[in-house]
């Protein structure tokens, strides 16, 4: 019986590469999205919200509830469920709208 | 090949999963230029969602007991002159000049980039399919709560999984396929909790009898669970999950006939993540954004309104798949078939194989009877709203709870979701009312006996897109029929 999703499907991928999550290295596949690297860590958390200031990460998993926007490389408002990762890539805590730098 | 830069395709397919891969092979097979559009950079839709190439998946099937048949479907659109632009978003569709439509799309997996695009054609076929209807609970914003589909995605696409222990709850056939694929991956599922008695099956058991396939295949999901040690639990609900940074354990009721949880009946089970929902809404904003009509169906969502061949109320436009009313992946494909089949008919009178037509119009009814049977079975009861305690968020984005909706319903004489919305601004973030329209629109309502009353909504974006794109749309790209053959942004695999 396989123990992880990789065995199931007898995955092959290239050579993992790193990312980070506020600074601290984890390792993604080539061909995950950041969100699915970001599981892989443990990591289920990545946006804090506007009002509330509360942690969220993805939940509807394709791209429709917008609840794992987070800032890539500088970037708010990616959708982590849909973006790929990259090597390098850069992942931080989006804080409420992303836009905070603006001063709006 | 037409020698104009903006010579329109025949039929613009929106969306590659079953019903949008069938319909663009088939017409594409009977002579259309067919351009299909999809907002992933794979096709497949979510039902055949699967790894990228890069992850290296030797054995994708694994996780789709149908694999052979979405492989077939592919291997068709390779062979055909299908132009494919993957990871495009569709955010509307217009009426053109003449007799023509045009798609707008943004380039870009997440629509984020990018380039502006445009294609126009003769005809339309919509099969955007469906997301996940959820019903909020306390505690159901924690990291850890995630969509049942959602899980699957993840897990289907990126190999990934929540958690280690994973709790399977909502309603719906669904939940069984979700449960059994996390098992499968090496998830442990202490737990699927759904709302309805699968009793109820029994009260369509003609429905039943003539789907032996769908009957097959809850016994293989089932004969997996018992397998696996997952515990069923019918006519029960997660009526709360808890911990502070992320879900640690849930709680897990008993429902009476209307939903309600019966007290004394809660018991806490420990696990690091829960992937709940209650069946799939169709997704049918484009639709509705062309005035197309819609019905009521019978769990309470809303589905396009179409005549025999595939069309909704508007000339041009047709839909195949679960924007019809959600029935699964076979259902889609056939009508994908008959949609393609009636386009080719109506843009250049080729002849139909009437034996062939007959055939796939009684399969399509077959399975829409089954469909509406589970539809029944499944529908949420009115009672689901004692789950909530006032500081429940019940719109996610936005932040605003069960006590302010129920206000605006109580005290400011809120009778809908859209009135709602503009005095709470629950629905008005950045999903569009799709993770919570079903509950605001209930609490709107005040609970009564309809369950989840109707509320169509009519939203001009299917999705959001920068506002300098709307302050300048001549911009854009032109894809047309003539550039056939160059297939953009991650050409499947």
């Amino acid at each position: 019986m396989a123990r992880t999703p990789s065995e199931l499907v007898r995955a092959e991928p290239g050579p993992p590469f790193e990312i980070t999550v506020d600074g601290r290295a984890i390792t993604a596949l080539p061909g995950q999205s950041i969100a699915a690297a970001l599981w892989c860590a443990g990591v289920l958390a990545w946006r804090s919200t506007r009002g509330g200031g509360r942690p969220r990460g993805a939940f509807c998993g394709i791209g429709q509830c917008y609840d794992c926007l987070a800032t890539v490389n500088g970037e708010p408002n990616r959708r982590a469920c849909l973006v790929p990762a990259r090597p390098g890539d850069a992942i931080t805590t989006q804080e409420g709208h992303g836009r905070a730098g603006l001063g709006v | 090949m037409p020698d104009s830069a903006s010579e329109p395709y025949d039929l613009a397919v929106i969306g590659a999963g079953c019903a949008g891969l069938a319909g663009a092979v088939t017409a594409s097979e009977l002579g259309l230029r067919v351009c299909l559009l999809d907002g992933s950079g794979q096709v497949g839709g979510q039902f055949f969602r699967h790894p990228a190439p890069a992850l290296g998946a030797l054995r994708p099937q694994a996780l789709h007991h149908d694999w052979p048949a979405f492989a077939a479907l592919r291997q068709r659109l390779e062979a055909s002159d299908t132009r494919r632009l993957l990871g495009h978003q569709v955010w509307t569709v217009t009426r053109g000049s003449g007799e023509l439509w045009t798609v707008h799309a943004l380039s870009g997996v997440d629509g984020g980039a990018e380039r502006p695009v445009r294609v126009h054609a003769r005809a339309v076929l919509l099969a955007t399919g469906a997301y996940e209807r959820q019903l909020p609970f306390p505690g159901w914003t924690l990291p850890g709560v995630v969509a049942a589909g959602g899980a699957q995605a993840m897990l289907k696409s990126g190999l990934a999984l929540p958690g280690k222990r994973i709790v399977v709850a909502g309603s719906g056939p669904l939940l069984l396929a979700v449960a059994s694929s996390l098992a499968a991956a090496g998830a442990q599922v202490p737990a699927i909790v759904e709302a309805s008695g699968y009793l109820r099956y029994v009260t369509h058991a003609r429905a039943l009898v003539a789907n032996p396939r769908k009957v097959l295949q809850g016994a293989v999901h089932g004969a997996s669970l018992l397998r696996h040690r997952v515990r069923p639990h019918s006519r029960s609900a997660v009526t709360a999950a808890h911990g502070t940074d992320r879900v640690e354990a849930v709680t897990v009721s008993r429902l009476d006939q209307d939903w309600r949880p019966v007290p004394g009946t809660g018991r806490r089970i420990s696990c690091d993540a829960l992937a709940v929902g209650h069946g799939l809404v169709p997704q049918i904003e484009l639709a509705t954004g062309l005035g197309c009509a819609t019905r009521r169906t019978p769990d309470g969502t809303h589905a396009l309104v179409l005549d025999g061949r595939q069309e909704t109320s508007v000339p041009g436009v047709w839909a195949a798949g679960e924007t019809g009313g959600v029935g699964g992946w076979e259902l889609a494909r056939v009508e994908g078939e008959l949609a393609g089949r009636a386009v080719a008919f109506r843009l250049r009178g080729v002849l139909v194989d009437p034996a062939r037509v007959r055939e796939l119009r009684r399969r399509r009814d077959r399975m829409r009877a089954f469909a509406d049977a589970m539809a029944v079975a499944h529908a949420p009861r009115p009672g689901w709203t004692h789950w909530l305690d006032d500081d429940t968020d019940v719109c996610r984005c936005e932040e605003v709870t069960a006590r302010r909706v129920r206000e605006a319903a109580a005290e400011l004489g809120a009778r809908d979701a859209r009135t709602v919305k503009l005095l709470t601004r629950a629905g008005m973030g950045w999903c569009q009312g799709r993770m919570c329209a079903a509950a605001v629109a209930c609490l709107a309502a005040g609970g009564g006996d309809e369950g989840v009353p109707p509320s169509p909504e009519r939203r001009p974006l299917a999705v959001p897109v920068p506002l300098g794109l709307l302050g300048s749309p001549a911009g854009a790209d032109e894809a047309g029929a003539d550039e056939a053959g160059i297939n953009e942004a991650g050409a499947d695999e």
